[in-house]
């Protein structure tokens, strides 16, 4: 069935469709229509779950971990401040191997107050030990919830679903949605190898010496490592049942591009516009849409970019003191293989600033016009 | 939870023995706190009245009860000195333990 | 030797809670979770922050309980047993009883916006403070659930607590809960029967239990219990419930109302206090306990 729907709904959707159990979220703007669709479908029983209205993103979070080990499928929604106020609870999710899968909305950081986009709130929680997923499409956004609970209850790693601000999450597209009896067989029901219950009781998370812990978290690091692997399995399963392949990277015209422009979330369509003016110029441009971003999907970053003379990274974000995040995980990416690629790091579209196909005009023009980078950040768009 | 005898302190010695998840597999009885006392209660039998007292309040659940009697289990008692204190008829007293 | 009487037991003789565990010697929140367990029987699951039971539990990977707990985030404890009763549901157990366990920092300070979150929805879990007056496991701070009067590494002796204690019971019989009650380890049998009260109730319940840390008050261990028997015998800490935040029922009718004087000699941490010191105390005791008749009175 086709459905004209919001980036919002297409995350309650995907939670529908995975049959979530639990429901814990608390409002922000732009992440409301989210949880207000899914309150409607747990009052019209279109999904059985429970949804609890806490009163903080924290206390969302907290609830999600506790249904979470109890062998329910669990699903959250928020964005920013929200996110940064659920920080130290996303490292009890990862570090207890709890898969829950949350909804982000990239929204800017306040200060000052800001609802438009930027990826500074997920990158913030970069070392959390969550998986990443940045979605393109509201498509994209409704498949890939489905997919994250399979491969985070698979491997017991929570995962964040990411949409931009507005660009995504408001703006409608028309949506295919799969056939609930095709979902269930993708995505059989949640069943934990422990879980809590008086059943078989365990104490979880109790205090963990030096003599253990550095093993806890090798093994939650052997675990991501297995993840680029099972998101292309997973992947192509989805696609036998539902006909959309959802990988770790989506390029576009790469085989052959001498030039790369790197970038992810939405600003990816509109790079492709700049792309292919360039090939109507002559010039072999291709863009490579970064979706997984944590794992990095090293292998598939490295075999698609060494082809190219130069790589251009558009970030929506910033480590202060150091440069766009993308750029910096491209570069270290690419250290040590051959060709010495140089890697130019553009940041464009703070605070909801629009990244238009004239931004990638002057990425391109610039990346063009010079051997290698004058600076480790370009800067696009700002009043300097 | 395994018998007291058995009770051993599980050291891991490769990642792969660990479960997934951070959780406990045996119980503190590898824990034998009663090293942890200076005084050790004694209880004078004979003048016990079986009030039962001193098995309630044990904190450590060291007081069982033999033959309709208090024993006390001294691989665990720390030797806090509650039962004595509370005792009605002060029949159980703390005695210096021999290190 | 032989007697001819049964052992008096005035508690069932099941145990939840092991021994080995890491408490201190003569630790009143040892005992609170011994009595509690035994009231609640095995089909308990605990949601434990942090606290002291974090640490007297054991470390990974043992635990003495035999009921299966849950060690969430300091300021979790509501929260994260809400999702837990939720997740149980889900899964199809709706017989297990769902308990945060929590120290007086956990549900005084930093837990507090979860508990009341909890409260107002009135979720059906079981919350259980365990109050020894101060952050014991970070080593003896301050926390409002400390006493007038009382040092704590936060609060030296110069400058010695100078707020009372937060009235905890107040704040949740204003969210209109179910069922709360104050119980002391002193009093086992009463307690037992709050827990198994508290147990059979749909709704937020809230037991907050009196836990002396002889470590944090600088008492002796074996002064435990008898701390925990003058408090409700001076009027520090009555024994009460709250049913609806409105009923109020007192336990234990204190007639020879004892000073406070012999309790606050017993503990270090009230040694610097001078007669004008705790003549404030007392006073505060005498207002909160006239207060307490009051409602008992009128309900
Ligand atoms: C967010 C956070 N802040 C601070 C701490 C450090 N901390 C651990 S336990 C504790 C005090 C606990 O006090 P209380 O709840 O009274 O329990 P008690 O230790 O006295 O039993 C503190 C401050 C923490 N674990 N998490
Ligand atoms: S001294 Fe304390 S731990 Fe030992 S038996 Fe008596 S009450 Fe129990
Ligand atoms: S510090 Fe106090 S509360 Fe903590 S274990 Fe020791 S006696 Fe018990
Ligand atoms: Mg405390």
């Amino acid at each position: 069935m086709k459905k004209v729907m919001m980036g919002n709904h297409a995350l309650s959707y995907g939670a529908m469709l995975s049959r979530a159990q639990v429901i814990a979220a608390y409002p922000i703007t732009p992440q409301t229509q989210v949880v207000e669709l899914l309150s409607e479908m747990c009052a019209d029983k279109t999904l059985n779950a429970k949804f609890i209205k806490v009163e903080s993103e924290h206390s969302a979070m907290a609830a999600c971990i506790g249904a979470s080990i109890t062998g329910a499928r669990t699903f959250t929604a928020t964005s920013a401040q929200g996110l940064a106020l659920m920080h130290e609870l996303l490292h009890w999710a990862s570090g207890g191997r709890l898969p829950v899968v949350m909804g982000n909305i990239n929204r800017s950081m306040a200060p000052g107050w800001s609802i438009w986009t930027d990826q500074n709130d997920s990158l913030s929680e970069r070392d959390t030990g969550w998986m990443q997923f940045y979605c393109a499409s509201n498509q994209e956004v409704l498949d890939t919830v489905i997919q994250a609970f399979k491969v985070s209850e698979t491997l017991a790693i929570p995962s964040m679903v990411i949409l931009d601000a507005f660009t995504l999450s408001h703006t409608y597209e028309v949506v295919d949605i799969p056939d609930k009896a095709k979902v269930d067989e993708y995505l059989p029901p949640f069943k934990p190898p422990y879980r809590l219950t008086p059943d078989d009781p365990h104490a979880f998370n109790g205090l963990t010496s030096p003599e253990h812990y550095f093993e806890l978290r090798y093994k939650l690091q052997k675990d991501m490592e297995k993840v680029p692997a099972l998101i292309e399995e997973t992947g192509r399963e989805y696609e036998k049942l539902f006909g959309r392949y959802l990988g770790l990277v989506d390029d576009y015209l790469c085989d052959d591009a001498e030039i790369i422009l790197v970038t992810s979330g939405t600003a990816g369509y509109t790079a492709r516009v700049a792309v292919d003016e360039l090939r109507g110029s002559g010039v072999k441009a291709g863009n490579l849409r970064m979706k997984v971003f944590r794992p990095f999907p090293f292998e598939v970053v490295q075999r698609i970019l060494k082809r190219a003379k130069k790589v251009a990274v558009v970030d929506r974000n910033i480590s202060y003191g150091h440069h766009g995040i993308f750029a910096q995980e491209v570069k270290s990416a690419l250290y040590g293989q051959a060709g010495d690629i140089p890697v130019f790091g553009f940041i464009a579209g703070l605070g909801g600033r629009d990244i238009t196909p004239a931004s990638f005009r002057e990425v391109v023009d610039y990346t063009l016009s010079h051997d290698i980078p004058e600076d480790n950040i370009l800067w696009i768009g700002v009043k300097k | 939870m395994p018998k007291k005898k058995d009770a051993k302190k599980i050291v891991f010695q490769s990642a792969d023995e660990m479960p997934m998840m951070p959780m406990s597999i045996g119980s503190m009885l590898y824990n034998k706190t009663g090293s942890w006392r200076n005084i050790r209660p004694e209880i004078r039998l004979e003048d016990c009245i079986q009030c039962g007292i001193c098995w309630k309040f044990c904190p450590d659940m060291s007081i069982g009860i033999e033959n309709e009697l208090p024993v006390v289990d001294y691989d665990y008692c720390k030797g806090c000195g509650i039962c004595a204190e509370e005792c009605p008829v002060k029949c159980i007293v703390m005695v210096e333990e021999r290190k | 030797m032989k007697k001819e009487k049964k052992m008096t037991l005035t508690l069932p003789v099941e145990e939840y809670a092991g021994s080995g565990n890491l408490a201190c010697q003569g630790c009143g929140a040892g005992l609170a979770m011994r009595y509690f367990l035994k009231a609640m029987g095995p089909r308990t699951v605990l949601c434990i922050p942090a606290c002291c039971w974090a640490v007297i539990d054991g470390p990974y990977p043992h635990s003495s309980l035999s009921v299966p707990i849950y060690h969430c985030a300091f300021e979790a404890a509501a929260s994260t047993a809400t999702g837990v009763k939720a997740g149980l549901e889900m899964v199809g157990d709706d017989k297990t009883t769902v308990v945060a366990w929590a120290g007086d920092g956990g549900t005084f300070d930093i837990g507090l916006q979860a508990l009341s979150g909890a409260a107002e929805r009135n979720d059906d879990i079981l919350y259980v403070c365990y109050d020894n007056e101060a952050y014991m496991n970070t080593g003896i701070q301050r926390s409002s659930a400390t006493p007038y009067g009382a040092w704590t590494t936060t609060t030296p002796v110069k400058f010695f607590k100078n707020q009372p204690k937060k009235d905890i019971n107040a704040i949740m019989a204003a969210h209109r809960i179910p069922y709360q009650a104050t119980a002391s380890i002193s009093y086992p049998e009463d307690l037992f029967k709050k827990a198994k009260k508290a147990k059979g109730v749909k709704g937020t319940r809230f037991l907050h239990i009196y836990a002396p840390c002889p470590t944090g008050w600088k008492s002796r261990p074996e002064d435990a219990v008898k701390l925990g028997r003058m408090v409700i015998q001076n009027c520090i800490f009555p024994l009460y419930e709250i049913e609806y935040g409105e009923k109020y029922t007192l336990n234990i009718k204190v007639k020879d109302k004892k000073p406070i004087n012999d309790y606050l000699k017993l503990q270090g941490r009230f040694r610097h206090l001078k007669p004008d010191d705790i003549q404030i105390m007392q006073e505060e005791v005498d207002r909160n306990w006239a207060r307490l008749l009051k409602k008992c009175e009128a309900s």
